[in-house]
C-alpha cells in the first residue's frame, strides 16, 4: 500500500476529529450556565470563591486562548473536570469504556457472522423462499430496538430457561445476551449490503471463468465470491460502528451493565456537560479510528482503491 | 442507499411489505387521531383493584401496575410517537434539504464550508449526538424529537448534495443555465422536483430512524415524564416487573417495533418504486 494513500487517510481523519472537537467546544461554550458556578454550585461558594474559580480555570481568558488550551489539553487526553464530581472526564470515561468495549467487539463479531451467513445465503438463493425469508430477518433485525429484543431475551433465556443472568457483567455468561441481541441489530445492515455485493460478484466474468475452469462451486464461492465481497462488508460494518456505540449504550442500560452508557445517561440528567461531551469526544474518536482502519483493511484487499482515491 | 443488482421496479401498491407497512402507519395515524374519542377513560384512569392483570377477557391487552388499561395506553401512545415522527423528520429535512440543495448546486466554498461542518458532525454516532443535544437542550418531548432530527440532518443533507450534483449535471440544466436562470430559480424549479424520489424514499428510511431512536431515548428516561403513555417510555416502566406481568413491556415494544418496520418497509418500497 502506498504511503501517499495511509497519509491523505490519516490527514483526513485528523481533519474530520478536530472539526468534530472544535464543533464540541463551541456547543459547551453557547450552552448557558456558568461551569465555575455549576462546579461549586454543591459546596454553596460565595460570589468572590465563584470569582477566584473563574480565573483559576482561564474562563475570563479571551475565547481564542479558551479554544487554543482546549486542544492542546485534548491532544494530552485531557478531557476537562466533571462539574458534578470534580473528577477528570478522561479518568471517568476510562474508568467506563472497558465493559462498553467488550459488549461492542463480541456484538460485531456476531453481527458480521449472522449478517455474512444471511446475505451470502440469499444471494445464493436468489428469488427463492430462502431469499424472502433471509430479507425478511435482516430488516426485522434492522428494525427491532434492542431495548425490546433484549428484554424478550432476558424474558426466555434468563426467566424462563435460566440459561444465562439477566443482569450485571463480568464472564462470558453475562456477555452472551447482550452481544446477541446487539449482533443481530448489526446483522440487518451487513446482511442486506452482502447480499447485494454477493449477487453482483456472482454474475461477474471471473467467477464465470473460474466456473468454466471447472472448479466446484463451494470452492468459487468460498474463495472467490467470499473473497471480493469482504472488503465491502468490513467498510459497511465499520460505518455501523457509530450505530453499534449507540447501541451499546442502550444495551448496556437493558442488561444494567456498567459502562459509557450508564456514565452518559446520569451525566445527562445531572447537566454534567464536561461528562457528556467526554463521552461524544470518545465515541467519535473511536468511530473515526475503526473506519480509518477499515479503509485502510479495505485498501489493502482491493488495490483499485489505492490508485486515483479522493 | 444500497445498490441491488437490477431490481426491478414495481409500483409501491403492487409491493406486498411495503403496502402492509403503509396499512400499519395508516393505523397507527389512525389511533393517535381517534385515540381519545375511542377511550375516552384516558391513559391515566388507574384502578387499583384491577393492578397486572393479564391480558385477556375484560382488559384486552392487560393491565399495569396502577391498574391502567395498557390497550388504552397504547392507543394514546400512538400520539407521541406520531408528533416524535413529524417533529423529528421535519427538523431532519427543514435543515439536511436546504443545506444538502444549497451545498450542491452552488458547488465551490459553499460546498466545501458545509460539507465539511457536516463531515465534524458526522464524525460523532448519531444516537450519541442527539444525547449530547438532550443535554443542552434540555429533556422532555419535544426537545428529545429535535435533538434525534438534528443528528438525523448530516445524513440528509450528505444524501441530498449527492442527487443534487447527480440532477445538475444533467443536460436539461445546462440548458436552463444557458438561457439565463437565476441559480435560485434552477434550484428550485429544475433540480428540486427531479431530486424528490430519491429524497422522499431516503426520508422513509430516516422516519424508521427517527422512531427508533426518539423511543431509546425515552426509554433511557431522557425524554417524557414518568408515567406518560409513550412507547418507550411504556417499556421501560415495565421492566420492573417483566418477570410477573411481561406484557407490560412487551406490548409497548411490539407497537413500536411495527411501526419502525413499517417506515423501513415503505422506504424500501419507495425506493424499488422509484428506482433509486
Amino acid at each position: 500500500m502506498g504511503v501517499g494513500y495511509v497519509g491523505r487517510r490519516l490527514l483526513s481523519a485528523v481533519f474530520v476529529l478536530w472539526l468534530a472537537a472544535s464543533l464540541a467546544f463551541f456547543a459547551l461554550k453557547l450552552t448557558p450556565g456558568d461551569p465555575a458556578e455549576a462546579l461549586l454550585a454543591a459546596s454553596g461558594a460565595t460570589p468572590e470563591e465563584v470569582a477566584e474559580r473563574r480565573a483559576q480555570l482561564g474562563l475570563d481568558d479571551p475565547l481564542w486562548l479558551q479554544y487554543v488550551r482546549y486542544l492542546t489539553d485534548l491532544a494530552r487526553g485531557d478531557l476537562g473536570q466533571s462539574w458534578l464530581h470534580g473528577r477528570p472526564v478522561g479518568r471517568m470515561v476510562l474508568e467506563q469504556l472497558g465493559p462498553t468495549v467488550e459488549l461492542a467487539v463480541a456484538a460485531t463479531g456476531v453481527g458480521m457472522a449472522l449478517g455474512i451467513g444471511l446475505g451470502t445465503l440469499a444471494a445464493v438463493r436468489r428469488r427463492t423462499w430462502v431469499d424472502t425469508a433471509a430479507t425478511a430477518v435482516a430488516v426485522v433485525g434492522l428494525s427491532t430496538p434492542t431495548y425490546w429484543s433484549g428484554l424478550l431475551a432476558i424474558l426466555f433465556f434468563s426467566l424462563h430457561l435460566r440459561w444465562f443472568p439477566a443482569t450485571g457483567e463480568g464472564g462470558l455468561r453475562h456477555l452472551v445476551l447482550p452481544a446477541a441481541v446487539l449482533g443481530f441489530a448489526l446483522a440487518g445492515s451487513i446482511a442486506r449490503l452482502v447480499r447485494a455485493r454477493v449477487a453482483e460478484v456472482l454474475g461477474s466474468p471471473f467467477v464465470l471463468a473460474a466456473r468454466a475452469r471447472g472448479l466446484p462451486g463451494r470452492h468459487v464461492l468460498f474463495v472467490h465470491v467470499l473473497k471480493a465481497a469482504a472488503g465491502p462488508a468490513l467498510a459497511v460494518t465499520a460505518l455501523q460502528f457509530g450505530f453499534l456505540l449507540g447501541g451499546a449504550v442502550v444495551t448496556e442500560t437493558v442488561f444494567a451493565r456498567r459502562g459509557l452508557g450508564r456514565l452518559a445517561v446520569e451525566a445527562i440528567l445531572w447537566r454534567d456537560l464536561p461528562v457528556v461531551r467526554g463521552v461524544v469526544l470518545v465515541g467519535a474518536l473511536a468511530y473515526v479510528g475503526v473506519n480509518l482502519l477499515a479503509d485502510l483493511l479495505h485498501a489493502w484487499l482491493d488495490p483499485r482503491l489505492r490508485e486515483g482515491a479522493s | 442507499m444500497i445498490e441491488w443488482a437490477a431490481p426491478p421496479r414495481r409500483p409501491l401498491l403492487r409491493q406486498p411489505a411495503a403496502l402492509a407497512g403503509l396499512t400499519w402507519l395508516a393505523l397507527v395515524i389512525l389511533a393517535a387521531l381517534l385515540g381519545p374519542s375511542l377511550a375516552p377513560g384516558g391513559p391515566m384512569e388507574a384502578d387499583p383493584t384491577r393492578s397486572l392483570l393479564p391480558p385477556g377477557p375484560g382488559g384486552l391487552l392487560g393491565t399495569d401496575l396502577l391498574g391502567r388499561d395498557l390497550l388504552v395506553r397504547l392507543l394514546w401512545g400512538a400520539r407521541w410517537t406520531l408528533e416524535m415522527g413529524v417533529l423529528g423528520l421535519a427538523t431532519a429535512v427543514g435543515l439536511g434539504l436546504p443545506v444538502g440543495l444549497a451545498a450542491g448546486s452552488l458547488g465551490g466554498r459553499t460546498d466545501a464550508i458545509l460539507m465539511r461542518l457536516m463531515d465534524g458532525l458526522l464524525a460523532f454516532p448519531g444516537l450519541l449526538l442527539a444525547m449530547a443535544m438532550v443535554a443542552v437542550l434540555g429533556t422532555g418531548l419535544t426537545p428529545v424529537a429535535v435533538a434525534v432530527g438534528l443528528a438525523a440532518v448530516p445524513p440528509y443533507a450528505r444524501v441530498a448534495r449527492s442527487v443534487t450534483r447527480e440532477v445538475r449535471a444533467q443536460p436539461y440544466v445546462e440548458a436552463a443555465r444557458a438561457i439565463g436562470a437565476t441559480r435560485l430559480r434552477i434550484a428550485l424549479r429544475h433540480i428540486l422536483p427531479n431530486a424528490a424520489p430519491s429524497l422522499i424514499a431516503f426520508a422513509a428510511t430516516q422516519l424508521g430512524w427517527v422512531l427508533l431512536n426518539g423511543a431509546a431515548l425515552n426509554f433511557l428516561g431522557l425524554g417524557v415524564p414518568p408515567g406518560t403513555p409513550e412507547w418507550g417510555a411504556m417499556l421501560a416502566e415495565g421492566r420492573a416487573y417483566l418477570r410477573d406481568a411481561p406484557w407490560v413491556s412487551t406490548f409497548p415494544g411490539l407497537a413500536l417495533t411495527l411501526t419502525v418496520l413499517a417506515a423501513n418497509l415503505v422506504g424500501d418500497g419507495l425506493q424499488e418504486a422509484l428506482g433509486v
